[in-house]
This record gives C-alpha cells, structure tokens and sequence, in this order.
C-alpha cells in the first residue's frame, strides 16, 4: 500500500525541523522521517555554546537548542515523526521508500524536503582501517550520547571548529588528548576553542600530518610528520606518538545520495564541501516539488540550515496553497536572513559557492 | 569505560542487562547501542574484512559506513552502532557475507 502524504522531510537535524515547523505553521500535513532513533541531527552531540546571531539561539548549547526545535514540532498536530525510519529510495515515479522496525513502507508525497546532512571526510595513510581509529562525529557520539570513554590517549586530526571542540569535550569526559594536529599552516577554528586547549597543555601542530598508524589488531600508536610548504612530507621530522584513539576531524561532506538517485542537476562544488544538487531562490532542486536544505546543499552551519529549512518549509507550503501570502512573505524573510548571517568575512567561501551553484543553474535553464 | 562524573551532560542508562559476544558474557544498559556497550567493555575489535582479514571496529557510530556488521540473534549484516541492546541478545563476529533470510 502506498501512503499519500503532503510534505514529507528527510532528516530530523535543524534543517529538517525547521522545515516541518514552517511548513506546518502554514497549514500543510508533514511527515518527518529519521533514521536516528531521537530527532535533532547534529545538535544532540553538542554541549559547546553555539556561535552566530541571536535569531539562531546563539550562546545556547546545542542540545538545549535541538530540545527547543523538538518540543515546537512535536507540539504541532499536523507534523508526524516518525524515528527509526531511514529513508532508502526515490523513485522515478515519485514513490519514496523508507525502511522502519524492518518494515518497508512507501509513501507518494506531493512535496519533499531533504535535510540529510552531512557525511566525514576519511584521511589515507597506511593501517588507516585499524580499530581506534575514528570519525570525530563517532567519539562524539559513543561520548556525549551513550556516556561511554571513547578512549584514553587521543591523537586529534584537524584543527577547524571541529577538531578543537571535540578535543575539549574530549577532556571534559576526562580523556587525554595528546596532540591535535592540522597540515594546514595555520589553526582554521576559532581562537576561542584553540585557546582553551592550550590552557589545558593540549599541544597543536600546525604544518603537521600523519605518515602512518600502527598497531595489533587495534591502535596502538601514530607516527605523525611535518609538511613542507607544498604539502610534502618532511623525512627525518617522524615523531612517534603512542596513543589508543585517533580521531579525524577532516570536514563533512554533503550526504547527498538521496538527491543523486531523484535524479537532481548536481554539481561538485569545492567552496560547498562536495557534490550538491543545484537550487534555486526557493530552495528547489532541479527536479519539480523536490527542496534540499541544510549541510545536504553545502557544509556551513546550524544557523544557515535553520534558516535554509525553515525557507524550503514555507516555499513547499507556499506551493500548496497554504497560507500562500504569508508565507511567501515568511520565505522572502528568511532568504534576507541567509544573506545577512553569509555577509561577514566568515561568510566568503558560501557566497562564493553559492554564486557557482547560482551559474551553474542558470547555464542549465538556458 | 563509562563516563561517571561529566559537567554538562547526565546519562539515563536505563536498565542494567546481559549479552553475549563471541560466547563472553557483557553486561550493557537498554538505552545505549550494541557497540556502545562492547567499547565500554573494552571490545573495540568487532570482526575481520572479508579478503585481507583485517581487524575492523567502529568508524562512523551512525549507521553511515557499514563497518560495525556483526551478526545479532542469527541475523548477519547488523549495524551494531544504531542497533539498541536488549537482555540476552547473541552478538556474534560475522562471517563472510551472510545470507538474506526471507520472511514467508
Ligand atoms: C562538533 C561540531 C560542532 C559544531 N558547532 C557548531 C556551532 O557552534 N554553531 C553552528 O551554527 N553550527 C555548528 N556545527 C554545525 C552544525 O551542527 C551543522 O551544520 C548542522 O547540524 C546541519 O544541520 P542539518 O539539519 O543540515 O544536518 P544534521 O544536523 O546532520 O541532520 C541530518 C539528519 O538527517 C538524518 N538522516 C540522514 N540520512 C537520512 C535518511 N536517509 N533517512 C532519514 N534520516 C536521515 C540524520 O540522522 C540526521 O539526524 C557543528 C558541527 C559539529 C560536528
Ligand atoms: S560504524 Fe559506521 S555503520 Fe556502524
């Protein structure tokens, strides 16, 4: 049997919430699928205070700010959520189908937002497939979801944002982090977090790299290197660092296979982190009723996928009909919002990647 | 290892209960995962690749990768960091690929 069902929104991060909280308010039916067992995406493992603007709950932590988007859509009588639920297939015929309890369910939505998020990026070196060695996402996880001690000595990979509050939490769980490490030049987080680590004697090597793992059966230790100016390993800088856990926080890239099997117009962006499926001002894919919002359509921030899912939320209902004045007048609010919180210097790379994706569809209209 | 004492965050482990991987008795919490509750027992090793044999663990703790298959009660190719504990349950290293079981 195949379910009818007016909104459906792929992935319960801030992006998809947002959504359904949107396109709710507006009138519209939403179902949203899961596949966690609990909703909020990114936000459940994060216990930093978050940056951006107000607007975006900025100085809140991140699970208090995933609770608040909860409670707002699990209050509204039209939003069904369903957890557990990963979404596996769209079909040409517009049949989505979604794996939930062992159970294949297929519904036919008339509109679909998809907030999948993001994938980590994966580092080669040799014995990288050994036990311990882990995404930051992971040790997060196993950390501040199940409570379990990820490890006892952690070697960090990555000094972005990343990299830098993952070690913190890391040391707040009460783990040992040995050295972070960053073959870029410079520390590309905030100065805040890489401030705190040093005050807590965590060293970080810019200009560094691992040569290689070891270890029997599980990690047992990492030889790290130093780079040279054109990124080439440097003999005779071999440093060996004895360690149970090594931790890659080497980016995200957009999980954007759903996009890719609806058959969207994609494109590799460098400056959006991956492969992205190529929207217009409304959020819209290439393929007619579809929205992509969030990490999904190029890595940036919770703030931005709020703002992104809550915009796609109010287009999809729009284009139902519901609420139609107000709620175009609501997606024209938010798309203000995004160019505001892209304005600053932090916000170049998306503007650049952004107006590649801009050019790319209109070489594809014409 | 489990985290006793955290700053910011208190843990619901639900109830306390017991498993089996590979014959060996564990004991894990209902409210966490089937890997979450081996690495606390110090189990990081969760099976071998097919061809080369070499020892696998976690890597994503999402569901995303497909490197924590093990086989649970009988059923193989089970990711084992979205799969929740359950008293008595039989965590096994899987072998090969495993078979598709088909319902009647
Ligand atoms: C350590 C760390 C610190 C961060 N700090 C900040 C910060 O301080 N400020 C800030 O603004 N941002 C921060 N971010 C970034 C922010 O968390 C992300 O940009 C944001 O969560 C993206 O939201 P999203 O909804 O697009 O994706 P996600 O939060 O990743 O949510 C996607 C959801 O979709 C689900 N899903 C995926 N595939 C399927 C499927 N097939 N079927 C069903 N469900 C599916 C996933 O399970 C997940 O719940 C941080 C990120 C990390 C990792
Ligand atoms: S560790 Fe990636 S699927 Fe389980």
């Amino acid at each position: 049997m195949i379910r009818d069902v007016e909104v459906l929104v792929i992935g319960g991060g801030p992006a998809g919430l947002c959504a359904a909280e949107a396109a709710a308010s507006a009138g519209a039916h939403v179902l949203l699928c899961e596949r966690d067992g609990v909703p909020g995406g990114q936000l459940v493992k994060q216990t930093h205070k978050f940056f951006g603007s107000e607007r975006q709950y900025a100085g809140e932590r991140g699970i208090f700010i995933g609770k608040k988007l909860i409670d707002a859509v699990t209050r509204r009588e039209n939003v069904e959520i369903l957890t557990d639920a990963t979404v596996l297939g769209m079909y040409e015929d517009g049949v989505v189908t979604v794996l939930k309890d062992d159970k294949h369910l297929k519904l036919r939505p008339k509109k679909t937002i998809i907030a999948t998020g993001a994938a980590e990026k994966f580092l080669t070196f040799p014995n990288n497939d050994l036990p311990g060695i882990y995404g930051a996402g992971a040790v997060q996880t196993l950390m501040n979801v199940a409570g379990v001690k990820p490890a006892e000595r952690v070697v960090m990979v990555g000094a972005g944002n990343i990299g830098l509050i993952v070690s913190y939490q890391l040391l707040q769980a009460g783990v040992r982090v040995v050295s972070v490490v960053e073959a870029a030049p410079r520390i590309g987080g905030f100065l805040v977090h890489a401030a705190k680590l040093r005050r807590a004697g965590v060293p970080i090597r810019t200009g560094w790299t691992v040569k290689e793992a070891y270890g029997n059966g599980k990690l047992e230790g990492v030889v790290l290197c130093e780079l040279d100016e054109k990124w080439q390993q440097v003999p005779g800088t071999e440093l060996d660092v004895p360690c149970d856990t090594l931790c890659l926080a080497v980016g995200l890239t957009p999980l954007s296979e759903l996009c890719w099997q609806a058959g969207c117009h994609m494109e590799f962006i460098r400056e959006l982190s991956g492969h992205v499926p190529v929207t217009d001002e409304n959020l819209m894919t290439s393929v007619e009723g579809l929205y992509a919002a969030g990490d999904v359509s190029g890595i940036e921030e919770a703030s931005s996928a709020m703002v992104e899912g809550r915009l796609a939320g109010y287009a999809a209902a729009a284009s139902l009909g519901y609420d139609a004045e107000r709620s175009r007048a609501e997606a024209d609010a938010a798309r203000a919002e995004l160019r505001e919180l892209r304005s600053g210097p932090l916000g170049g790379k998306i503007r650049a990647g952004l107006e590649k994706v801009a050019e790319k569809r209109r070489n594809a209209v014409c | 290892m489990r985290i006793e004492q955290h700053p910011i965050l208190q843990f619901d482990r639900g109830e306390k209960v017991t498993f089996t991987f590979n014959g060996q008795t564990v004991e894990g919490y209902t409210s966490e995962t089937i890997a979450a509750a081996l690495h606390a027992a110090g189990i990081r090793e969760l099976g071998h690749s097919q061809n080369l044999h070499r020892p696998r663990g976690l890597f994503c703790a999402i569901g995303n990768c497909s490197s924590c298959f093990m086989t649970v009660d009988g059923e193989p190719n089970v990711r084992v960091c979205v799969t929740k504990l359950r008293d008595g349950m039989v965590v096994e290293e899987q072998e090969g690929k495993g078979v598709v079981r088909h319902d009647p």
